[in-house]
């Protein structure tokens, strides 16, 4: 019989230090009196290879592991880990973190004990990602990016790709005596060209990946696609006009763009803002945030994408959480804490960097559900505007709601059609009322191809982003051409 | 970090460095270079006046990569001990077996190191503090009230927090350099939200100090009441129409201009053809006042050093003078790329200080006359290849030297090419709480996009 992620996480993370169950018991008597506890174990391997002037120019390797330890005393949480997995690290640490306790309760003295593990559905295979494929053929398949994208077409000047792929351990052991745990991989592959043509010079950068092995590069033709798009949004832009400035119509692409939903509407909806009363959503629930017909869900449930989740960083199996239902607002995301604090259940959307970080309500893939328009057909219903498919970063203001999103590649509209490409310029708006302007939605749903990255407060996790072409009636775009 | 500990530590280092550079000869690599550090620290956040969170800090960790011959290969870990050194040591030199031969890779050139032993004690940099968790929580807690007592338009807190950090880095490589890093820093800020009367719209702001020496620190009144000053004066802020107009950068916006060109004149950018500043040494780049420098060893300095991550020696240096660029910004690797030799900036730049032209903020307004004052940008428009520029920006609307009324929902953009020929004036109110100090920044000809 196989064993379980439980006892292979076990095995990887307590046996080596010599941890049993009855040295937590000793652990966890340090943080008696707390409405939350929890010890947080991970270990993890990354590796990564970068390709440049078609050469395999560097590689690296990291080893990272080490044990936080958590306490909450009503809204107050102590906090403090170790580099170590051992008894006295943790021990010292669960002592720290316990200085916040001196405001709280004071302990009631109840042995803890090890429940019985639940079952959990895992999105992934638990199998090592980094070991799947030689490292010839990793190389190898670096080397093919470089082939592909020069082949695609002659002003290509440059490629840089490179891969990276993390196999990671956790375990959350808290003060109830539930141990979850999860055993996660994630790659990906990022590619970018310069072109270089009549002395204008300009990049394209494009990549994918998941929830699997480095072998999901070598199916599907994955690396030409991803070589061909790269070199083809270079090559749009060399010969992009000025982005008009000013308000206009704008229709975004389906998939990455919905990183506007991330933005614009995402990080407002987390818990802890929320709790706080310092997001722009706060005490909206159930008010019209948005058009009819829009639904926006995170959903952390989706098998092998970037942005999932079998459990979050709390134990919690993951879900798929409405925000907004039909144009009303309808929940928050939440990790324990902020649940706890607002009566209200965790969502599974509590999230860490590591254990040297505390987790807090992240999302994990966020998008809008399908709509009944084909995508021409919103084209066709603009008379001047912008189309806008791929998307650099974006950040939000929670506080007043403004948010931006960078395009990276866009278009005219001229009456009804698609015409020049323009440059890269900032879209700006208002998150509580931008999805009021949405007035078509397209019957495209996409999700993004796997490779976003969201930062909160020093914090960096995996996330993904979707949605359907979608039409904007008025959004302010940053060009220069007045 | 007591300095006891801090010089146990740095011994500790040491002799772990010792290892790694001769378990990676053992394991094949015929050079090796490595960083390593351990800090520990304390932050502690209010929220309303109650503890949110009280976190202790304790960080380690090697940086290794190896070169044989011409091949390289790096792994990094997080666990100091022998087995862990030993893992590392065998992934990095693994890694340099497959990699491909690079004729321009390896360690910086051994007649460019700092001396031996260097040590940037001599710099003022390590100044720890004995912060216990309850005067933590008593400091955030006064700042925070400073703050929230202000104004009765001062409705909600985001949180003020303090945080001290102290630790040693140490650099080594196998021409036998090894230079320690002794650093603190500590921390001080504060974020509070307003609205007005019988208003729904909300709006936050903060303010921070930052010191090497706790003494330094801006006092929590400070902070607080100036947290509070900015939230109140974003109050009512409007999106304005679309329009050409001059734009004056606030300090802490001025900096990422610089950020924009460095960037652009860095060694990578410009080996890999990938900027808008392609070979622009000798090239007036700016207009003939401004000066642009690195001072390396400005004592207390938040980029202060005595080398680079390479162990190159650092030195006074101008990267601007009269306008014109005078060189780039080099390591070795990216210096070998181009035919020239480093500059120091392995890791970055040390205490960049952009000249002032002498106005204060007061005189740059009045020179602005009408036009917009930046002090908030939000998101990452800028493409490094073309120098096309676009961001989310928020501040005040300016009329005859006076602040109107603020702005906020707009978008500053132009080509960053322009606007570095476009700027007019540096202010004498220069921000020194980063390792890039400037003053504010006079931009001419840029276009705001609003309604």
């Amino acid at each position: 019989m196989s064993l379980s992620p439980l006892q292979l996480t076990q095995e990887h993370l307590f046996a080596p230090a010599g941890i049993t169950e009855q040295q937590l018991d000793k652990v966890f008597s340090h943080l008696q009196g707390a409405d939350l506890a929890d010890l947080y174990f991970q270990s993890s391997r990354y590796e990564s290879w970068m390709l440049e002037d078609g050469i395999i120019k560097n590689g690296t390797y990291s080893i990272d592991q080490g044990v936080g330890v958590r306490m909450v005393v009503g809204e107050q949480t102590g906090f403090a880990y170790s580099d170590e997995i051992n008894i006295d690290a943790l021990t010292a640490s669960a002592k720290a973190a316990a200085g916040i306790g001196k405001a709280g309760k004071s302990g009631q003295t109840q042995a803890w004990q090890a429940r019985t593990p639940k079952n959990i559905n895992s999105l992934y295979s638990y199998n090592n990602p980094l070991s799947q494929m030689s490292e010839d053929e990793k190389i190898a398949l670096l080397k093919l990016t470089d082939k592909e994208a020069r082949s695609a077409s002659p002003y290509v000047t440059q490629v840089i790709a490179n891969i990276a792929g993390v196999h990671e351990y956790i375990l959350v052991a808290d003060l109830e005596g539930n141990l979850n745990a999860d055993i996660r991989p994630l790659v990906r592959m990022n590619i970018t060209v310069i072109v270089e043509k009549n002395g204008k010079r300009e990049s394209g950068s494009t990549g994918g990946g998941g929830r699997f092995a480095f072998d999901y590069f070598t199916q599907a033709d994955r690396v030409r696609e991803y070589a061909q798009e790269a070199v083809r949004l270079a090559l749009v832009n060399l010969d992009a006009v000025d982005a008009p400035a000013g308000s206009q119509t704008v229709v975004l692409g389906s998939g990455w763009p919905g990183v506007l939903l991330h933005e614009a509407i995402g990080h407002g909806l987390e818990g802890d803002f929320n709790r706080k009363g310092t997001s722009a959503f706060s005490g909206r629930i159930g008010e019209r945030v948005a058009s009819k017909g829009v639904t926006v869900v995170d959903d952390g449930t989706l098998e092998n994408r970037r942005g999932s989740l079998s459990i979050d960083d709390e134990g919690t199996p993951t879900n798929c959480t409405t925000l907004i239902e039909d144009g009303i607002l309808k929940g928050y995301m939440q990790d324990k804490l902020n649940a706890r604090l607002m009566g209200e259940q965790s969502t599974g959307n509590g999230r860490r960097e590591s254990y040297a970080h505390l987790p807090m309500p992240r999302m994990t893939n966020t998008y809008m559900r399908t709509g009944e328009h084909d995508p021409q057909e919103i084209i066709a219903s603009v008379d001047k505007g912008l189309y806008a498919v791929n998307f650099g970063g974006g950040q939000v203001d929670i506080t007043s709601g403004k948010f931006v999103f960078s395009a990276s590649e866009a278009y005219l509209i001229e009456n009804g059609k698609i015409t020049r490409p323009v440059k890269g310029a900032t879209l700006i708006g208002n998150g509580p009322d931008v999805l009021t302007k949405v007035s078509m939605i397209g019957n495209d749903l996409a999700l993004d191809k796997g490779v976003g990255v969201c930062g909160k407060a020093g914090q960096s996790v995996p996330v993904g982003v979707g949605q359907p072409t979608l039409k904007i009636d008025g959004l302010t775009i940053g060009g220069t051409e007045a | 970090m007591d300095i006891e500990t801090k010089n146990k530590t740095q011994q500790a280092l040491q002799a772990i460095a010792e290892q790694v550079l001769e378990a990676s000869k053992k394991h094949g690599a015929t050079d090796a270079e490595l960083s390593m550090s351990r800090g520990t620290g304390l932050s502690v956040e209010i929220h309303m006046d109650k503890v949110d969170k009280l976190e202790y800090h304790r960080d380690q960790g090697l940086n290794l990569t190896v070169y044989m011959g011409q091949h390289t290969g790096s792994a990094s870990s997080s666990d100091l001990s022998p087995q862990a050194i030993e893992d590392t040591v065998k992934a990095a030199c693994n890694i340099a077996k497959f990699t491909g031969e690079d004729e321009f890779t390896g360690l910086a050139p051994a007649e460019l190191m700092a001396e031996t032993k260097a040590n940037n004690d001599s710099l003022d940099l390590y100044h720890p503090w004995d912060l216990a968790a309850e005067q933590a929580i008593d400091i955030a807690r006064e700042c925070e009230t400073a703050a929230r007592d202000y104004d009765k338009r001062i409705i909600n807190s985001d949180g003020a927090s303090i945080s001290t950090y102290s630790g040693v880095s140490l650099i080594a490589n196998s021409h036998g350099f090894m230079g320690i890093i002794p650093s603190s820093r500590h921390s001080l800020s504060c974020s509070v939200i307003g609205q007005e009367k019988g208003d729904s719209d909300m709006q936050r702001d903060y303010w921070y100090s930052t010191a090497r020496k706790n003494e330094a620190l801006e006092t929590p009144k400070r902070v607080g009441e100036k947290a509070a000053e900015r939230t109140l004066a974003r109050l009512r802020g409007k999106q304005i129409n679309t329009r050409e107009s001059a734009v004056l950068y606030s300090p802490e916006m001025a900096r990422s201009l610089l950020g924009h060109f460095t960037s652009a004149i860095g060694g990578g950018a410009q080996y890999r053809k990938s900027t808008f500043l392609l070979d622009s040494v000798g090239e007036k780049i700016f207009p003939e006042f401004i000066r642009l420098h690195e001072q390396p060893h400005l004592p207390g300095g938040f980029s202060s050093s005595c080398f680079d991550k390479e162990g190159v020696a650092t030195k006074d240096r101008d990267i601007v003078t009269d306008g014109v660029v005078q060189s780039y910004i080099l390591s070795s690797y990216t210096a070998r790329q181009l035919g020239l030799q480093t500059t120091a900036n392995a890791g970055g730049t040390h205490n960049l200080t952009l000249e002032s032209t002498g106005q204060s903020l007061n005189e740059l307004l009045k020179e602005l006359g009408t036009g917009f004052f930046v002090t908030e940008l939000i998101g990452s428009g800028v493409n490094a290849i073309t120098g096309d520029y676009s961001r989310g920006a928020a501040g005040f609307w300016v009329e005859n030297g006076v602040i109107q009324y603020p702005v906020e929902e707009v978008t500053v953009a132009g080509n960053l090419k322009d606007m570095f020929q476009n700027i007019i004036a540096v202010g004498n109110d220069i921000d020194l709480r980063s390792g890039t100090r400037t003053g504010s920044i006079l931009v001419d000809g840029m276009m705001i996009a609003g309604k």
